[in-house]
Order: structure tokens, then C-alpha cells, then sequence
């Protein structure tokens, strides 16, 4: 057994925040600027410039790329054989809080969703997945999640035999209602599978998956690939104001489901996917 | 109507005039200097609350200009943090009521209602965007900030900021020209 103090995961939650919302992530800068290589829009080309130039500036000065700092999500996996001395939900809580005071993130969380609305000026509480995994390590994956994209998501549970035309026909079409609304150039996680709460789990981790990653399964890499070309076909781009650039990358995860069912999820990120990880 | 290597630039500043806003038409780029007002989702609200109590409204709307943002934190010795546009169509509930009280202009990204496209060509208001996700780039133009209303909503309090030559683009037209529609009609392969 091995034994972590709480104060290293507090540690680790506030360095990752702290790392990832002032900058574009490698995989991303690379593809903005293939991204600006290939648009054919003069417009959408000064807005991938001024997205690239943005970075440049954050860089230097330190400042987050974009004002909504997201809300913190957290992916955690816990060794069985780690003994966590403290309180687990409390320390995650207490990195994210002091990443966001010390790092002038902005704090866009709300206490009651429906009523009062009112802010909790810390950005906490963070949205927490733990899942138990063999081994006396701590895997910590964190994801900024901005509500201009969160809100264009959509989830459809379809029939089985909507099959590979339904759901990309589902996949598009919520690219399209989404249009300028979550920054495009965007990155499309498409979750398959499960159930309507899974999916749309899986959906959002495979917006964390690099641009560049294609699927291990054949199958599933086509889809990605044939979705892609779908939505860059729809003229949205940069900004959306039109262009050839619309989404940087769709990846696909997918899960065994039931014999009636056909979930889908689309979950969709602009471009700056602010997401890291850490091992403890 | 959509315009595209060769859109002009034109430098405009508040406050936003009738004879200013005609002029302007979707696709133009414009580098806007002068004194904007910021308010998204919780001072909307207030202010249309405001506006059905019979209360007077924390700034006059006159031919002026309201910013969609809810800045970061100003770092110390720094006038305000990355400050780029939220998304407007939450705002779209709200938007015609302050048009017909004199708002002459709105700053945001993403496309509005015909709702608030018809109170547009009806007083002749001009709807721009600035680049999402530019938050650190647009800061740099802004040269001023102060909260004058609705302290307690943090980064969604009203402010007056002095901007100075801002990049933004003409998104929909005092006669109702839609730069998103056109846009994408343009490049779709579809």
C-alpha cells in the first residue's frame, strides 16, 4: 500500500489549471496553423491569425487564452493499493480554487442552477469521475471546460437502425445548429454506445484525445475521418462567418450498449481544449 | 453583399450615431474606439427588471454600445484580464426591449433571432462580432475599465470600458444583411 497526502493531489489540481489555461495545447497550435495553411477564406484566415496571435500573447504575458476559464472537470483514476490520507473531493476542490485565485482565471461557476445563480467565486465545486484501477498510483486528467461549446452539445438515443448514415447525419447537424456559437474551428468528441449517461462521458473523453489521434479500430477511424470532411463540407469556418476550416478533428469513442438502443452523444469543444494530466 | 479579401476598414467611435451605424454594412471591418458598456446573462436580467419596475437604468442607452464579456481578473497593473465575447444568442431574449430604448449596437459572437434582427432594422442598430476565443488580443485594445452597476455579479457587473481601436467585424446590418447567413452560403460544399 502506499500512502499519498491529500496536499500532493491539491498540489497537482492547481498546477495543471494553472498549466492549461494560458496557453493552446502542442497537438492544437499545430493544427491552427495547418488550420490557417488551408483556409480558403480570406476572413477565416485573420481570424486563425488573430486565434494564433492570442496564444502568442498568452504565452508571453501569462494570461488565460480565452476569458471563460471553464468549468474544472476532473477524470481521476485511483490505484486500489493507494491509501489517500485526507479528504480526496476536498483536495481536488481546494487545487482548483487556488489555481483559479492564483493564476486570475476567471470564476464562472454558479451555486443553485436555476434560481439564485449565484457565483461561487472560487470556481469550484469541480466535476469529479473517479474510477478504481489496479496499481498504488493516482492518474489525474483535467479539462477547462468552456460553456460556449458545453452548450451546443447534444445527446440522441437512436434506434439501432438509424445505423452509420443516422449518426452522422446527427454528428452534422448539431455541428450546423451550433454554427458560430462555440468558436469554431471546434473539436467534435462523438460518444457511441452505453447509456444516456455514459454516453455522454464517453463523448467528452474523446474531446481529450489529441487532434491528430485517429481510432485504434478501423472502423470507427472512418467515421471519424467521414465526419470530419462532412462538417468542414458545411461552410461554417472560422468564427463562422464561412470558410473550409470548421472542426480541427473529430474523435470517436465508442462502448457496448443494449440490444434496443443506439445512444449517441456530441460533445463539442472550440479550439482551445484545455485539458492536461498528471501521474501521482 | 458578403465582401472578402478586399473588405474595407472603417474607424468608428462611440458614441453610435444613426449617420454613423447606415453606413456600416455586414463584412466591414471596424476598429472601434471609444466608451463601451458591458453586460451578459445576470445584467440583462437586471436591467429588464429594471425596466418593468419603472427604475431608471444604471447608464443611458442612447446610441451606445453594449460589450457580451465577463472579463477575467485584471493581473496587478493591468487595466482588465482576457476579455473576449461571450455568445450572444442568450442575450436575444432581452436585446429588442434595449433596442427600442435607444441601444444603437452590440458586440458578441454568433448569430441573433429574427426577434432581435427585426428590432435591429426597426432603430437601425448595428450587431458586430469580435473573434472568440481572442480574449488576451481584444484586452490589449481596452484602455480602460471601471464597474459602475451590479458589483456583486463579479465578472457579469457592468462596466464602462474605453476601447481603443478594437477589431471587430460587422455581423448583421442597420437593414438587416446577416454576415453568418451569407458566409456560409458562400463556402458551403454541401
Amino acid at each position: 500500500m502506499r500512502i499519498i497526502d491529500a496536499k500532493t493531489i491539491t498540489d497537482a489540481v492547481r498546477q495543471i489549471f494553472l498549466d492549461i489555461s494560458c496557453k493552446l495545447a502542442d497537438d492544437v497550435a499545430t493544427a491552427m496553423e495547418s488550420a490557417w495553411q488551408q483556409e480558403k477564406s480570406q476572413r477565416g484566415k485573420t481570424i486563425l491569425r488573430q486565434l494564433l496571435d492570442n496564444d502568442r500573447i498568452c504565452r508571453k504575458t501569462g494570461d488565460c487564452v480565452c476569458q471563460d476559464t471553464g468549468m474544472s472537470i476532473l477524470f481521476v483514476e485511483v490505484g486500489q493499493d493507494v491509501h489517500i490520507e485526507g479528504n480526496f473531493e476536498e483536495a481536488v476542490n481546494q487545487g482548483v480554487r487556488e489555481a483559479y485565485t492564483a493564476g486570475y482565471l476567471r470564476k464562472s461557476i454558479v451555486e443553485d442552477p436555476l434560481y439564485e445563480r449565484k457565483n461561487t467565486e472560487d470556481n469550484t465545486p469541480a466535476i469529479i469521475h473517479t474510477r478504481l484501477v489496479q496499481g498504488d498510483q493516482i492518474r489525474i486528467e483535467a479539462l477547462a471546460k468552456g460553456f460556449g461549446s458545453e452548450n451546443m452539445s447534444a445527446i440522441r438515443m437512436m434506434a439501432p437502425s438509424a445505423g452509420e448514415a443516422g449518426v452522422l447525419d446527427f454528428i452534422v447537424q448539431t455541428v450546423k445548429k451550433a454554427g458560430a456559437n462555440p468558436c469554431p474551428p471546434i473539436v467534435v468528441g462523438v460518444g457511441i454506445g452505453g447509456d444516456f449517461e455514459s454516453v455522454a462521458g464517453l463523448a467528452k473523453r474523446a474531446t481529450l484525445r489529441s487532434v491528430f489521434s485517429r481510432s485504434p479500430d478501423e472502423r470507427y477511424k472512418q467515421l471519424e475521418i467521414k465526419a470530419l470532411q462532412l462538417i468542414n463540407k458545411t461552410g461554417i469556418g472560422p468564427g463562422g462567418l464561412g470558410g473550409t476550416v470548421t472542426a480541427l478533428a473529430v474523435n470517436v469513442e465508442q462502448a457496448p450498449t443494449h440490444i434496443a438502443g443506439l445512444p449517441v452523444a456530441v460533445n463539442i469543444s472550440c479550439h482551445a481544449v484545455r485539458h492536461g494530466s498528471v501521474v501521482i | 453583399m458578403t465582401k472578402d479579401a478586399k473588405d474595407r476598414v472603417i474607424y468608428l467611435t462611440t458614441p453610435l450615431t444613426v449617420d454613423k451605424r447606415v453606413r456600416l454594412q455586414a463584412g466591414d471591418r471596424v476598429l472601434l474606439s471609444g466608451k463601451i458598456y458591458t453586460a451578459r446573462d445576470a445584467a440583462h436580467k437586471r436591467l429588464l427588471d429594471q425596466i418593468s419596475n419603472g427604475q431608471s437604468l444604471p447608464f443611458a442607452l442612447q446610441d451606445q454600445v453594449i460589450y457580451y464579456v465577463g472579463p477575467a481578473p485584471a493581473r496587478p497593473g493591468r487595466v482588465i484580464g482576457p476579455a473576449g465575447p461571450t455568445t450572444s444568442y442568450r442575450m436575444d431574449r432581452y436585446t429588442p426591449e434595449l433596442l427600442d430604448r435607444g441601444l444603437s449596437g452590440m458586440i458578441g459572437k454568433g448569430d441573433r433571432s429574427p426577434e432581435v434582427v427585426a428590432a435591429m432594422k426597426r432603430n437601425q442598430a448595428v450587431y458586430f462580432c469580435a473573434t472568440g476565443g481572442a480574449a488576451a488580443l481584444l484586452a490589449q485594445s481596452i484602455v480602460r475599465s471601471e464597474i459602475i452597476a451590479y458589483e456583486d455579479l463579479g465578472p457579469e457587473a457592468i462596466r464602462v470600458l474605453t476601447v481603443r481601436e478594437m477589431p471587430l467585424i460587422v455581423a448583421i446590418d442597420a437593414y438587416g444583411n446577416n454576415l453568418y447567413e451569407e458566409g456560409i452560403r458562400q463556402f458551403s460544399q454541401e
